[in-house]
């Protein structure tokens, strides 16, 4: 029996070891969940935590597990812009306002948190209010007040401190010159104007420009309050003060850290946050393979990264049934898609973008991202789990695989009957995208557009490769391979880093091609309307214009394949982050 | 024999120096060399929106736009006498020996390497003893008992230890022995010795079994054929012939011909081990020197890739001079003036 299980166990260890060498995923997969962020959910089995709770339980106690594959690119709430350390975050701090605890799209719906209640905006958009609650407190008592969120907001502007943060109150915030409390003349760090504080329960924000989404802003990490007599700048990630329900017990970056309860949180003062575990451990740089392997033998509970399993895994889990039932294959906001750069010639001629539009076959660009478990073909930018987004498809085909005589009838118009050449970029360590250059070669090649394809490192590929205008331009880029995830699930959080031209700088762009006055209006005008409904329309039509401009091939909305340890209880995929809700989750054992 | 001591010092000193303006150069030269304008690099440390003027401050900060004279010298003289940096409310010290401080964590490295040794001197030291042991002992009976079953199944098994890469063992050892039998810890898992020896060796066991498994074969192939070639010389006979037994012709005269030039691979494999188990430390998720330079070149972090390489290049600096010195101690006929 016992030598049984050994010969067992080499067996899946080999299998395990000979998956890894078949990288990139396999083809199509029986997995056929197509829903807003849902599938055929089932009480129990694939998909059991999409759209509703897994295992809904409220037992608290027991060591929560995480692990990280990389590392965060801070614990700072200042200074952090990873999706999944967003959804983190929430456990040991307390923005203005959050993404609710909820599966499926609610969860993507905001809610208040430190704030009593939505932001009050003026008539002109442009003066944002928010009150405090009371009661909430620091890890060491101190009670929070306004002003320690203005003093958080306000270090997070300094971008040479902490460089990684989003720099969205940068652009909004009418700053008036004003850079960092550390270089602040009023000496509680507090001289920054586009911010008042007339009482310790309210804060005002006032903005250079109009902007209806800003509670979006007043969810993000660099709300969450921070102490002035704490704050130790680029330190401060060693030692962060919570306000959430978890504080830190033990720091060590690079390797682990490990959190317990905040003694000091207040359930009453919380209507968002169940805190099921005693204790939160996260152990960081983890080879991403082991880290599967630890998740299925369940010495493991979440792999924070939220991305999905890797290959090898997938490939395990998806040919084995009792692993596919404690798996979740949910869409993300996050698409897979090639720019068209209009500097190249021939190019700069929306009839020749067109032509690639119509030629492309969308299916073999499906195939690239390991076929329906890896994503559904997009025939647009906005992915379909964005509230409020529309199905756009102006260059239809047949079962997504090219209308051939429409892009020949679209060359000709061009003026290029024969085709053209032009090179395609990719990110050289990202085999996904080598695949979609080269069926796109194959599937343009057939019009005659001939694709050269061109690899750059990942690392360097938006700052001075392919996102860097110049170097496209002289390097006849015509095509860039690329992908893009929300910073939050609505129209402005996912459309306008990619699509608006007046972001364009020299190097380190989102924005690769898009670059349409038609597209920049649609953007002003979603941008300043304050009717919600309105307004994801409003997204929509932006969707709409960058489609008709034809700057972007739509490729893939991604989705991730996740495993899902049987002790972990209240397991649900949240639409605000496109991961489970690691401010829900509880274990059993 | 003080003297040769010195004269190594003084020539391992040198060469360090070398390895600094070298690696130097390689990160912060070349790039600027094949086109790369300051503002390119500094680009790698800001944040995705950041706007030109951001990317100006950063590489100023950064020291990008001094000379890259001005630059090496600061961190020559950081080495020496260490160097302040700003953490945004207060500037810190970083005592010498200060390697700088990281672009991305904005740490300095020196505490991180000497923090992340301990692993690293940990799996290599305990890996080096089963694998000399094993592979030295293995050599010798194969060499002994050449042509017999043992031989051929012992050199069989030791190609496959050279054969198979650490990441297929370490992965497979870690499915079997970890996730399915449960005799082992998870990936990932280090204890300090002095918080507890045997947690310390439990966590270690399957990593120092997997190098070793790897280096083993190396060893145990190259002392089958020195022993082999060893045990047909003249003096091997002479012992013989002089009526001594065949336990002491072998232990005595026939193994420590065949010490010299293991100890010679030994050094080198030892000095590079304790510069990072690149491959174990990535298998297994050892926070090690290894790991760090992995994650410092997949980050551009060039103070911390400067760093490693700095430290792995002392580490096999070292190893090969006490390696000469104990030629002296292994072969008589060696002397150092």
């Amino acid at each position: 029996m016992r030598k049984q299980r050994l010969v067992t166990m080499v067996a899946a260890g080999a299998a395990t070891v000979m998956a890894l060498s078949a990288c990139g995923g396999g083809g199509g997969s029986s997995n056929n969940n197509n829903n807003k962020g849902g599938g055929n959910p089932s009480a129990t089995g694939p998909n059991a935590a999409i759209g509703k709770a897994f295992n809904p339980s409220d037992k608290k106690g027991g060591t929560l597990r995480f692990a990280n594959a990389g590392d965060w690119d801070s614990l700072d709430p200042g200074d952090t812009y990873y999706a999944y350390s967003w959804n983190f975050i929430r456990l040991y701090g307390r923005s203005l306002m959050m993404f609710a605890s909820a599966p499926g799209q609610d969860g993507a719906k905001l809610t208040p948190d430190l704030a009593e209640s939505k932001g009050v905006p003026s008539e002109d958009l442009k003066t944002w209010t928010y009150k405090i609650r009371k009661g909430v407190k620091f890890d060491d008592g101190t009670p929070v007040t306004s002003k320690d969120v203005k003093y958080g907001v306000s270090r997070s502007l300094d971008k040479d401190i902490f460089p990684n943060g989003p720099t969205y109150f940068n652009e909004f915030l009418d700053l008036q010159g004003y850079t960092s409390p550390y270089k602040d003349s009023d000496p509680n760090g507090l001289g920054l104007k586009a911010i008042e504080t007339p009482d310790d329960q309210t804060i005002v924000f006032k903005l250079k420009k109009p902007f209806a989404d800003f509670d979006y802003f007043a969810g993000m990490p660099s709300t969450m309050p921070v102490p002035k007599a704490k704050d130790t700048g680029s330190k401060y990630k060693e030692k962060v003060v919570s306000t959430g329900p978890y504080k830190f017990e033990k720091v060590e970056l690079g390797k682990s850290f490990s959190m317990v309860r905040n003694e000091n949180w207040d359930p009453a003062t919380d209507p968002n946050r169940k805190a099921l575990p005693d204790k939160i451990t996260v152990q960081v740089n983890v080879n991403p393979d082991d880290l599967d392997n630890r998740l299925m033998s369940g010495d493991l509970d979440v792999d924070v990264v939220g991305s999905g399993v890797q290959p090898a895994a997938q490939a395990k889990i998806l040919a084995d049934p009792n692993l596919k039932n404690n798996s979740d294959n949910p869409l993300s906001a996050r698409l897979w898609f090639t720019n068209i750069n209009g500097e190249v010639a021939p190019l700069d001629n929306i009839e020749c973008r067109k032509a690639i539009q119509y030629a492309a076959d969308r299916t073999g660009y499906q195939r690239a991202y390991g076929g329906n478990a890896g994503g559904e073909v997009a025939s647009s930018l906005l992915p379909p789990i964005i509230p409020g987004a529309e199905k756009i498809d102006l260059y239809p085909s047949k079962d997504n695989a090219g209308d051939l005589d429409k892009a020949k009838e679209a060359l000709t118009k061009c003026g290029q009957p024969n085709g053209f050449e032009t090179n395609i970029s990719y990110r050289a360590e990202r085999p996904k995208e080598k695949a979609t250059a080269e069926s796109l070669q194959q599937s343009l090649g057939k019009v005659g557009i001939k694709l050269n394809i061109k690899a750059y490192p990942t690392g360097d590929y938006a700052k001075l490769y392919a996102g860097k205008p110049d170097f496209a331009k002289s390097n006849n880029l015509g095509m860039m391979v690329f992908g893009w995830a929300a910073d939050w699930p609505n129209g402005f959080g996912f459309l306008k880093e990619i699509t608006d031209s007046r972001n364009i700088k020299p190097a380190g762009n989102t924005n690769f091609s898009v670059k349409d006055p038609k597209v920049n209006e649609a953007i002003d005008k979603a941008m300043t309307e304050k009717d919600e409904n309105a307004r994801q329309k409003a997204w929509v039509e932006v969707d709409r214009k960058a489609m008709e401009s034809a700057y972007a091939l739509p490729g893939v909305v991604a989705k991730g394949l996740y495993y899902r340890p049987k002790n972990l209880t209240n397991v649900f995929i949240t639409d605000g982050f496109s991961e489970y809700d690691y401010l829900a989750l509880g274990v059993s054992g | 024999m003080l003297a040769y001591i010195i004269r190594r010092l003084l020539g391992a000193v040198i060469l360090l120096f070398v390895v600094s303006l070298v690696t130097f150069s390689i990160f912060f030269l070349v790039p600027r060399i094949a086109g790369a304008s300051v503002e390119d690099m500094a680009s790698r440390y800001v944040g995705k929106t950041a706007d030109a003027e951001t990317i100006r401050q950063m590489a100023e900060k950064l020291g990008f736009t001094d000379p890259l004279l001005t630059q090496y010298g600061r961190f020559v003289s950081a080495i020496f006498v260490g160097a302040d940096y700003s953490t945004g409310p207060t500037t810190v010290h970083c005592p010498a020996p200060c390697l700088g401080y990281s672009f991305i964590t904005q740490n300095p490295v020196w505490p991180d390497l000497v923090d992340r040794m301990g692993v690293t001197i940990s799996l290599a030291v305990g890996a080096a003893v089963i694998w000399l042991f094993f592979g030295v002992a293995t050599g010798v009976l194969s060499a002994l008992r050449r042509g017999t079953v043992f031989d051929r199944a012992a050199m069989g098994v030791a190609l496959a230890g050279v054969s198979l890469p650490i990441f297929f063992t370490g992965l497979l050892s870690l499915t079997i022995f970890s996730y399915g039998l449960g005799w082992a810890v998870p990936g990932g898992t280090y204890v300090n010795f002095a918080e507890n020896p045997l947690a310390w060796a439990g966590a270690l066991i399957l990593p120092w079994v997997t190098l070793a498994f790897l280096n083993a074969a190396g060893y145990a192939r190259l002392t089958r054929a020195t022993m082999l070639e060893t045990m047909n010389e003249d003096f091997i006979r002479t012992a013989r012939a002089k009526g001594l037994n065949e336990r002491t012709v072998v232990v005595k005269h026939g193994l420590r011909s065949v010490l010299t030039p293991i100890l010679t691979i030994f050094g080198l494999d030892l000095g590079i081990l304790l510069g990072g188990a690149v491959l174990t430390e990535s298998t297994y998720s050892l926070p090690g020197l290894g790991k760090y330079a992995i994650d410092a070149i997949v980050n551009n972090d060039l103070p911390k890739v400067l760093g490693v390489t700095l430290v792995g290049a002392t580490f096999i600096v070292i190893a090969n001079l006490v390696v000469d010195l104990l030629y002296a101690v292994v072969d008589p006929r060696v002397k150092y003036s």
